[in-house]
């Protein structure tokens, strides 16, 4: 049961997301795919318990790299959107 | 307080939908990137707050990640966006694979879910589609940045083996769900991160604005594999959303090409030299004192950015050409075609970065409709999207494919290092019209010379 539950939220959330995205102005494709990668970074929370596990097997250890590899992801696909954002300026004359 | 973690994940999914939302318009999009990483710290933090974690090494690793993420997105140049946006893909997609392979290390019968077998499966398609992301979003980033040629490279047989390769790799997947006999796993990783390199060395310089959104809905959809792994709903959703958005954005790329998603990836578009044409005229020089006199007495002018733009780094010059154009009365567009550059959108980034205003941005359909009244036509380093035969050639290639009609403007300018053919190959038609004048050597040279010109 748990389970069809799981594929039901993920088969929502596509058509969620077709929903969302269907015209977005040229201009903002770039922002609107490095913005959307950073939030596929997500993955960040499931890197965070195999990376906090007590012991030190080879799971923790690849939870670990997953964590850095994720947070690169996270912060520096916000940061990069934001900078971009914030060049797109209407004219104040 | 599992309760609270998952209202808490209900929570930052939709900070995600709105933040995503609200991406998709000029007025909203700098907000919901700033909401959807407020989803993202309520999610990372309410997982920390689980407890029974080692939290030294985990706050090492946000410190390490975040602090090459930030050193990252505050010192790219906006020309190389296209790289640094291919190489945070692929790193989401190597993060889901290894969170898949972590939970099979941890709990080789991964008797913990309520149904192994499917777990499995799970784990199979976070590595899959994670390692594809990942070599493929590297060798984009090679070849984006120059580092590896450009151009499609080619074998004989090559979707043979490519099929080949997909083959076994479902082959071993099924067989790894079925006995969950971890060396099947070593095998599904191994030939999931080939799959990317051989999916994508046969991909040229010019599809790359497909392939990298196609790489973003990949990563999204690795991460949501990865929460089918570990049960988690909001990675479930998070990553769906964005792998709807990277599909949309694929969709839109293709069109502007006129071509289908199949032949993108597997047509090799731009090896092989495209046929010889027979072109009636030649092309026609013009130096930029002559074509100074041109754009003096300009009342509308176009300017067509293409990649040759970014190259050269020519955008801050073409900005002071436009704003001294617009000071000498003329009206200003910049036409955007949307698979101008290396990734979608990334002639707005770059002219966005050299502070044009976002008014003078224009779509193509909007520019096409008034190309007759357009003075000057001025084309930087762009090609096939300006090349008329995609709209009066049936035997073209790119036939079909939407163009900015700059052959209708009363003249053109196209700014050009040397005679040489475009990415596709194509012999472009618009330098051998009467209208149309060739100003060879570097962009940004021209740009400054015209510049200069005005300022005498």
């Amino acid at each position: 049961m748990e389970l069809t539950l799981l594929l039901f939220v993920f088969v929502m959330a596509a058509f969620l997301g077709f929903e969302l995205i269907q015209k977005v102005p040229s201009q903002l494709h770039t922002p609107l795919m490095s913005g959307s990668n950073a939030i596929s970074g997500i993955t960040m929370v499931g890197a965070l318990a195999a990376a906090g596990t007590m012991d030190s097997s080879l799971g923790k250890w690849l939870g670990l790299a997953a964590l850095i590899l994720a947070t690169i992801n996270v912060v520096g696909g916000y940061l990069v959107t934001d900078r971009m954002l914030g060049m797109f300026r209407k004219k104040d004359r | 307080m599992e309760f609270l973690t998952n209202l808490a994940y209900i929570a930052a999914s939709v900070l995600f939908i709105f933040g995503i939302k609200m991406l998709g318009s000029a007025d909203t999009a700098r907000r919901g990137n700033l909401i959807s990483s407020l989803g993202m710290l309520l999610a990372v933090v309410i997982t920390l707050f689980q407890g029974g974690l080692d939290y030294t090494w985990i706050i090492a690793g946000i410190l390490v990640g975040g602090g090459i993420g930030a050193v990252a997105a505050k010192r790219v140049q906006m020309t190389g966006m296209p790289e640094l946006v291919a190489l945070f893909n692929g790193f989401g997609g190597l993060a889901s694979l290894l969170v898949g392979w972590a939970e099979v290390a941890k709990d080789p019968s991964l008797s913990s879910g309520p149904n192994p077998t499917f777990t499995a499966a799970a784990v199979v398609f976070a590595i899959l589609v994670g390692g594809i992301t990942f070599t493929g979003s590297l060798l984009a980033y090679l070849k984006l940045s120059g580092k590896l040629g450009g151009s499609a490279t080619t074998f004989p047989g090559q979707k043979a083996v490519n099929g080949l390769v997909l083959l076994l790799l479902l082959g071993f997947g099924i067989a790894f769900a079925v006995t969950r006999e971890p060396a099947l796993l070593y095998v599904v990783i191994i030939l999931s991160l080939a799959i990317g390199v051989l999916g994508v060395l046969p991909i040229g310089g010019g599809d790359m604005p497909v392939v990298i959104s196609f790489l973003n809905s990949f990563s999204g959809i690795a991460a949501s594999a990865a929460g089918f792994v570990i049960l988690n709903n909001v990675l479930i959703v998070a990553g769906c959303l964005v792998g709807a958005s990277g599909i949309i954005l694929t969709v839109i790329m293709c069109k502007a090409m006129n071509r289908s998603l199949g032949n993108v990836l597997f047509g090799s578009f731009g090896a092989a030299a495209g046929s010889k044409q027979e072109v009636e005229g030649e092309m026609k020089a013009i130096t930029s004192d002559d074509a100074f006199y041109v754009l003096e007495a300009a009342q509308s002018v176009v300017f067509v950015p293409g990649y040759g733009m970014a190259v050269a780094q020519a955008q801050h010059a073409v900005k002071e050409l436009g704003e001294i154009l617009e000071s000498n009365g003329a009206e200003v567009r910049f036409a955007i075609h949307p698979v101008a550059g290396r990734m979608p959108g990334h002639m707005n980034v770059l002219l966005a970065e050299a502070d044009v205003p976002y008014e003078q941005l224009c779509e193509m359909d909007d520019v096409n409709a008034i190309m007759e009244s357009v003075d000057v036509a001025i084309v930087i380093g762009a090609n096939d999207v300006v090349n008329p035969s995609a709209a009066e050639d049936e035997t073209s290639p790119i036939y079909g494919m939407p163009i900015i009609n700059v052959h209708q403007a009363r003249t053109v300018f196209a700014l050009k290092r040397g005679q040489g053919a475009g990415f596709s190959g194509l012999v472009n038609t618009l330098f051998f019209r009467n209208n149309c004048r060739m100003i060879y050597g570097d962009a940004k040279e021209t740009m400054n010379n015209l510049v200069g010109q005005f300022k005498d």
